[in-house]
């Protein structure tokens, strides 16, 4: 049998599909700037974002769903909601399914559900059982979103001054990362049709789940608090985002070097086991890794240099060698030599995927470690 | 940066050999490494803190060699910057090494290759057409110019090639990427302060180390305005005015002069109804003798100021001179018997005279709000607002002080309220607590006058007598000798109390009394003691009792029992307190002081420029792939045989499947289909 693993499914939506949804997203900002008033960097930031949704979805089916189911919830729930928080306890919709601490809930279960799903499928070789994973995957990603939306709403509700984005906090910026994640891997699972690879960049999405919730049982770390002065910028509803984009990309990265490495590692001892012949081929897991860096490092680098235009604003100068910063900028270059072995060195295989899990490593210190172990200017979200 | 090592050196001169070098890839990564790891440094080690807090945590030795080694301010450490220098050499080196290359890549069809080449690339495919050799190049030019190639014929011997190719840009991407560094590195160096560095190297200025106020400080550590970058700070009282700020260089600092005069006119804080801060905002009013007139405006975290290129930014707060009315209520008999009532404010140093003991006072801070974690809930994340703070320090003749913090508003603990005073020898220490309690009249006149009768010897005296009398008339002594000896011991246990409190008690019992009976007389003495005590206090008692009312005068009398309590808790605790008055702060007027921050950065400029070139250079790298096609059209009988191929610079796999659908494209354009 022919195996498509591996091989590019360049699946175009029909005309009309593509411009109805380009139509959708358009109406959908107009209405927005219609109804509301905003100012200047809001109006940018919603055109920007119509024009991303509108490409990603021209072509993507499963995407469209999402956004459209994303936006139906959260409508539902905004609408139930009303003026009144309270309700979030009390109406049966909102305290078990949407309000963003139920919506949550459901997105840690799903993404754990979708993970064990991954791993059986690959087990038993099994595609039915995969495309189930992925289905279970959409929709953790989608009660993720939803939350976030809610979330939102909820934190408006708290009261006129408080409301916020919720991606200013560990907390927030966690489901952020799950959710970018899910979506970024769904994307390449899509065009490279290699189902094999979910469950492990599901384990490194479980992860993130479970410290959300160790960090929201242990610390409270739910609970809305107001904005400190210095996060009230439209910059952050940009820079923490486009941050998340290269998070997720080289988390799953390093996902792929796992995979690659024990592809590696079986094909050595036993040529003919599960992993040699499941998982994708090597070029193709190689040719991921590739491309999934170079994704998540020009994204890192729009977001330091968003960062940096925030900070010219915030903090009285583009840079100022705080440690989120220095480190942000350590990522970067460990990223920029990784590109320019592969790309001029033409170095691959076994070392590069190493090197890509040492990435990780180094990313997750910038992400989380500077917050845990040292001070500056990026102190919000202690542990 | 395309890998020349495979290149031999061995004919090179010394400077080709340099030049290899320096544009290697081996370098540059080396240099990434290097840069990363130099910056680590810089993150763990908390960077220009207080030279004093380095020795504390280091010890003289390492804190010597970790000073030598720039450790202190890693990010403008020469050795640092060294780095950085030579990876913009090494960029630089690149980027000229590889331009004239890339850009000719960029517009070059390469019209030369062979189909011999052709047939060995991966990528290709071979179909005959029945339509003749010039008609099927045309139709292929003209497909591919549609797809939005660049294409050139070139006719051959016998054949004609069609050379395509899209996404040259691609090649731009790696010289913006490239120049991006440089151009991004050279704005930072010109916002560092190595311009100062060097200024100092050379003796021409001198960092300050000194407190001085500023119209002291020497011109040698004073910088004129200029075009250099930096960043400094002043903080500047409401109702004041600025024209320097200070430039934090090392252990020290310097001023540097600015163009115009920042006036502070109000400095807000605005709160969440949960307690933290909302908004910090300043109303500024800039005088500038170019300006027509002073202009104002309100700068606030996130909102600053932009004015000749000079970024004005709200970046802290503090006190700005309070003026404090101080009641300065004597604790020790020396210090008087009234409340003196005084004014100052805060950073005020002044000499004061209570009693015998002259002391300095140094009002340091006032706090308009103290919100702390409350003592009295079960939650400790629940907080508070203490109200209106202020702290001083006492400062003897010898130089010794010690460190006060007292709260306007009473506090209440256990359902009774205190003044409450904190007080430490030092910063590392935390405060102990004296609590004076609040009589019934809301104030502190009946702790003091019962403070003051402690400490009045003819008092003591008639009571100890009173009470020595009563005692011994129980056990009928006629000997003048144990009336001598106890009058003495009572006045003498309320003289240690005053002066030690219970700690002086248990010495003086000690001392006094063999071991023996120590245990039997012990708590005689104590007993002897509180009876004096109470009996001193009811003596004066200024509490009001109401004739007839037995139930009031019952609550009264458990009120007054409880206030005489907390009074004698307070006086043993005097000894430790260590000061001869308890201030308090009957009124204040708060002034503010907003910390703004001042920089000038003419390098921002360029930096931005080297983002944006950055950011395009990257995209472009990255997807915008170069794609080549050539065809060879060659007649062949009646028809026309076509030999395609292609290659991408990127993304092979998506090459895969872009060179499948436009060969078959390209296919059924050229022309009809020759049936093999």
């Amino acid at each position: 049998m022919y195996s498509s693993v591996g091989v590019i499914n360049d699946e175009r939506s029909a005309a009309l599909v593509q411009w109805s949804w380009r139509g959708l997203m358009v109406l959908a900002a107009v209405v927005l700037l219609a109804l509301y008033s905003f100012d200047v960097y809001e109006v940018i930031i919603i055109i920007l974002t119509a024009i991303s949704l509108a490409l990603m979805g021209q072509n993507w089916p499963a995407f469209r769903h999402h956004i459209v189911t994303v936006t139906v919830f959260s409508l539902f729930a905004i609408w139930t909601y009303g003026q009144d928080l309270s309700l979030g306890e009390s109406n049966f919709f909102l305290n078990y399914v949407l309000a963003s601490q139920s919506a949550f809930m459901w997105m840690s279960v799903l993404f754990f559900m979708a993970t064990v799903t991954y791993f059986a499928g690959l087990l038993m070789r099994s595609t039915f059982t995969e495309k189930v994973a992925s289905a279970l995957t959409w929709s953790a990603a989608t009660m993720g979103m939803v939350g976030l939306m809610v979330r939102w709403r909820e934190s408006h509700l708290m009261g006129p001054d408080i409301g916020y984005i919720p991606v200013s906090n560990l907390y927030e910026v966690f489901i952020l990362f799950a959710v970018m994640t899910a979506i970024i891997y769904l994307f390449y699972e899509r065009r490279y049709q290699i189902r094999s690879l979910g469950g492990f960049v599901l384990l490194v999405i479980s992860a993130a789940v479970v410290f959300q919730l160790w960090y929201s049982i242990s610390k409270g770390a739910h609970q809305i608090q107001p904005l400190v002065p210095a996060l009230q910028s439209y910059w952050m509803k940009i820079h923490v985002p486009a941050n998340f984009v290269g998070y997720g990309t080289f988390a799953m990265a390093a996902m792929i070097g796992v995979a690659y490495l024990l592809k590696s590692w079986q094909q050595n001892t036993n040529p003919q086991g599960l992993l040699a012949t499941v998982l994708p081929d090597f070029a193709v897991m190689d040719d991921l890794m590739y491309k999934t860096i170079a994704l998540g490092f020009a994204f890192f680098t729009l977001a330091t240099i968003l960062g940096a235009l925030w900070a010219a604003e915030a903090w009285g100068g583009y840079w100022s060698w705080d440690p989120k910063e220095t480190w942000a900028l350590i990522v970067w270059l460990n990223y920029a030599a990784w590109l320019h072995m592969r790309m001029t060195k033409g170095w691959n295989g076994n070392p590069m995927a190493w090197w890509a899990i040492i990435g990780l490593f180094v990313t997750l210190f910038a992400f989380l470690g500077v917050n845990m172990f040292l001070s500056g200017l990026h102190s919000y979200g202690g542990l | 940066m395309p890998d020349n090592s495979n290149s031999s050196t061995r004919h090179h001169t010394l400077g080709q050999r340099l030049f290899l070098f320096l544009g290697s890839m081996d370098l540059a990564v080396t240099l990434f490494v290097a840069l990363a790891i130099a910056s680590i440094i810089g993150t763990v080690l908390q960077q220009n803190q207080p030279y004093t807090d380095y020795l504390i945590k280091f010890g003289p030795f390492w804190f010597d060699v970790f000073e030598s080694a720039g450790l202190y301010d890693v990010y403008s450490a020469l050795w640092f910057l060294a780095i950085l220098t030579l990876l913009v050499i090494s960029t630089s080196v690149c980027v000229i090494r590889n331009t004239p290359s890339m850009l000719k890549d960029m517009r070059n069809l390469r019209t030369h290759v062979q189909s011999k080449s052709l047939r060995a690339m991966h990528h290709q495919k071979q179909w005959s057409v029945d339509t003749d050799e010039q008609k099927s190049a045309d139709n292929l030019e003209a497909a591919l110019s549609n797809l939005g190639f660049r294409v050139k014929q070139t006719p051959k011997e016998g054949e004609v090639l069609v050379s395509a190719m899209r996404g040259g840009m691609n090649r731009l991407g790696y010289i913006f990427t490239h120049l991006a560094i440089v151009v991004i590195c050279v704005g930072g160096l010109i916002d560092g302060n190595l311009p100062l560095k060097f200024a100092e190297w050379q003796g021409k200025i001198k960092i300050e180390t000194r407190d001085l106020p500023t119209s002291e400080i020497p011109e040698i550590s004073r910088l004129p305005v200029g075009n250099h970058a930096f960043r400094g700070s002043v903080s500047i009282p409401e109702g004041r005015s600025s024209s320097v700020v200070f430039l934090a260089m090392r252990d020290g600092y310097l001023l540097q002069n600015l163009p115009f005069t920042v006036e502070v006119k109000e400095f807000r804080v605005a709160y969440y109804t949960t307690g933290q801060p909302k908004l910090f905002e300043t109303d500024l009013v800039i005088h500038d003798d170019e300006l027509q007139a002073p202009f104002e405006a309100t700068i606030a975290v996130n909102h600053p100021l932009f004015y000749k290129g000079y970024a004005i930014y709200q970046a802290s707060f503090s006190d700005g001179g309070s003026f404090l009315t101080l009641e300065a209520w004597p604790l020790d008999k020396e210090a008087g018997k009234e409340p003196v009532i005084f004014e100052t404010k805060v950073f005020e140093n002044r000499k004061m005279l209570w009693g015998e003991q002259s002391l300095r006072l140094e009002v340091t801070s006032f706090r308009l709000f103290n919100i702390n974690p409350d003592p009295t809930d079960e939650d400790p994340d629940r907080l508070r607002n203490f109200g209106p703070s202020f702290s001083y320090k006492l400062r003897k003749n010898t130089g010794e002080a010690l460190e006060y913090q007292n709260y306007m508003l009473p506090v209440e603990r256990n359902g009774r309220e205190y003044y409450l005073s904190g007080v430490r020898a030092s910063p590392a220490e935390d405060f102990g607590y004296l609590y004076l309690p609040v009589d019934i009249d809301g104030g502190l006149t009946h702790f003091s006058h019962f403070l003051q009768r402690l400490q009045n010897e003819n008092i003591v005296n008639e009571i100890a007598h009173a009470m020595m009398l009563g005692t011994l008339a129980e056990i009928n002594n006629q000997d003048k000798e144990l009336e001598q000896s106890l009058q003495e011991t009572l006045t003498l246990l309320v003289a240690t109390f005053v002066k030690g409190g219970f700690t002086s008690i248990n010495t003086f019992i000690e001392t006094t009394l063999p071991e023996a009976e120590r245990k039997r007389l012990g708590p005689a003495y104590l007993g002897m003691l509180r009876e004096m005590l109470s009996r001193i206090y009811v003596g004066g008692s200024l509490y009001q009792y109401e004739v007839g009312d037995p139930e009031k005068n019952t609550e009264i009398q458990q009120e007054e029992l409880l206030f005489f309590q907390d009074a004698v808790d307070a006086i043993a605790s005097l000894a430790r307190y260590g000061s001869p008055v308890y201030l308090y702060m009957s009124d204040y007027e708060h002034v503010e002081a907003s910390g703004l921050q001042i920089t000038y950065a003419p390098g921002k400029a360029i930096v931005y420029i080297g983002c944006a070139f950055l950011i395009m250079g990257i995209f472009l790298l990255f997807y915008l792939p170069q794609r080549r096609f050539w065809a060879i059209v060659k007649a062949n009988g009646s028809g026309t045989e076509v030999l395609l191929a292609g290659m991408s610079n990127r993304n092979p796999r998506e090459f895969d499947l872009f060179f499948k659908q436009t060969a078959e494209h390209l296919e059924a354009v050229t022309g009809n289909s020759k049936a093999k």
